[in-house]
């Protein structure tokens, strides 16, 4: 699947949900069942700055291709970064610095994307594009 | 007993919808939310009496100086000071613990000694801290006990011939307990050892009276009174001021001013550099007045009682638990719940219209005490009522079941 499409399937699993306790319920159990990230990588340096939790992200490049992972502390800010580890993971760098991450907007979290807002989603997005950015220029 | 309905008709914010439910206002201790004959005097103040005061000839100054002044003597009367010389204005308690900090601080040397307690905010802190970094004085800690209750048995052996000063809050923000001030105070005179209260959150469920309390220093912030942000108060014993030197330079603070030398103003001027928010002292004077009508021993009692109710109806949750468990408590309820993040269940209550604070409430020291990185806290006001509490609850409850909890 492209990142567009990934992006689509999750404005699918949100459209029917007005409430918005539905969707955070809905992030929350994203959280909740996402893989997260391998212990050993929950150190001080993959710590996202900026959030209330504590938030770690960490990419690796495979094939060709760039591999996140990520969790949290909280369950919100974890099924956020989840969402996001799904739409980016598997691509190349290119396609993940090309993207216009819509789906946010699109399921009502733009709130979220206010630097102001201590959840953390902001930083979040900045980092793994950064990351993206340091593996296109080893290429 | 308070009549709720009435109280409500005068808070026209308790009325908005949050994501469309009404909104349940439980975040008093970080401010609470202001009546309208408050936000009246306000505009009252700038369209019918708006001119710096102090220096003017015509009409209009003498009439808002007279009403700053005039609030300053409400706020005099407030806390039972003996004098209007004694009562300063400041942005707030912050401020007034910094001024305390720098200008008194400029009187004692290294080695002299200051006494905190575990259970400060961070505002009570920190101002010292930086006197450390400059005068070199040291800093000792009263600590708590796990129900968040001084230990004030290690008061004893904290007090040295060095000791100079004791900064205490009255209440604490995080935790609720109140500390006895008035005992403290004695202990500390008995020695030659001056108090500073942090009065923050106990003036507004608190009768307050410094002369009783025989506080050398009183500090508290308008808008956790119902009144508006951007001023407050430090009470200072006159003679202890006249001793003090100035905090900030500037206008209104002087008498004679040539380059070669200035000479300052009588108090409480000396400490009010620039102009001062002469329309938010005839606000905070309204707020008092409000307070007053109504009763603060009224209040305290309704607070009391929805404070011991909200603990009751928690307590059905059997992982619940209670940061901050001291006999005497006030206004505020900090908890956790199961193995729930304060964040997420504060970002869920949020969108059921209930407001209450997450995370370390500028009070690190007791979250680092109890093992923890911050709490969720409730905290009451005169205009909250046990059908919020109920909400609350309910709302505590269907958050537990999200989380899987």
């Amino acid at each position: 699947m492209t990142i567009d499409e990934k992006q689509d399937e999750i404005i699918a699993e949100f459209e029917f949900l007005d409430d918005w306790l539905d969707k955070y319920q809905q992030i929350i159990d994203k959280g909740m069942s996402s893989p997260g990230i391998d212990p050993k990588y929950k150190t001080p340096e993959n710590l996202i700055e900026g959030c209330q939790s504590k938030v770690w992200v960490i990419a690796e490049m495979v094939d060709g291709k760039v591999i996140y992972q990520g969790e949290s502390n909280t369950d919100i800010a974890g099924g956020i970064a989840a969402m996001l580890v799904e739409v980016l993971s598997g691509h190349t760098p290119q396609e993940i610095l090309d993207t216009d991450l819509y789906f946010i907007d699109r399921i009502g979290l733009k709130e979220h994307l206010s630097p102001t807002r201590a959840n953390g989603m902001l930083a979040m997005m900045k980092q793994m594009k950064l990351f993206a950015l340091a593996f296109k220029s080893k290429e | 007993m308070l009549d709720i309905n009435k109280i409500r008709a005068d808070f026209p914010i308790l009325s908005e919808t949050v994501y469309g439910k009404p909104l349940v206002y439980f975040d008093n201790a970080a401010t609470t939310q202001k009546p309208r004959q408050v936000v009246e005097k306000i505009e009252e103040g700038y369209y019918k009496r708006n001119a710096n005061i102090h220096r003017g000839v015509h009409f209009l100054s003498q009439e808002a100086t007279e009403a700053h002044e005039q609030a300053r003597e409400e706020v005099r009367a407030f806390i039972n000071a003996n004098s209007t010389s004694e009562i300063l204005f400041t942005r707030g308690a912050t401020e007034a613990i910094n001024l305390v900090a720098s200008s008194f601080g400029d009187l004692l040397q290294a080695g002299d000694e200051i006494i905190l307690t575990q259970m400060e905010h961070h505002s009570n802190i920190v101002p010292w801290q930086m006197l450390r970094t400059r005068k070199g004085v040291i800093l000792k800690v009263i600590p708590f006990n796990e129900k968040g209750e001084l230990k004030l048995e290690e008061l004893d052996n904290l007090i040295t011939a060095k000791t100079k000063l004791i900064a205490c809050t009255q209440v604490s923000n995080a935790l609720g307990t109140i500390n006895p001030i008035k005992e403290i105070i004695q202990k500390a005179h008995a020695q030659n050892i001056l108090v500073l209260v942090d009065g923050a959150q106990s003036v507004p469920h608190i009768k307050i009276d410094v002369r009783d309390l025989d506080a050398d220093f009183f500090v508290f912030s308008a808008h956790k009174i119902y009144g508006p942000t951007g001023i407050g108060v430090l009470y200072g014993k006159e003679a202890l001021l006249d001793k003090m030197p100035p905090y900030q330079g500037g206008g209104e603070m002087i008498d004679k001013v040539t380059f070669d030398l200035t000479t300052y103003a009588a108090l409480p001027f000396k400490f009010e550099a620039g102009t001062p928010d002469f329309i938010g002292s005839t606000a905070l004077a309204e707020a008092l007045r409000y307070v007053n009508n109504i009763g603060i021993e009224n209040i305290a009692a309704h607070e009391h009682e929805l404070l011991v109710y909200a603990t009751e109806q928690l307590k059905q949750f059997e992982n619940i638990r209670f940061i901050g468990e001291a006999k005497n408590k006030s206004g505020v309820i900090s908890f956790l719940i199961a193995d729930i993040h304060p964040y997420d269940l504060g970002s869920i209550l949020d969108k059921m219209g209930i407001a209450v604070r997450t995370g370390n409430h500028c009070a690190q020291p007791v979250m680092a005490a109890f093992g923890i990185e911050g709490t969720v806290r409730a905290s009451f006001a005169l205009y909250n009522t046990k059908e919020e509490i109920d909400i609350f609850v309910a709302g505590v409850a269907r958050a537990k079941k999200m989380f899987k909890q």
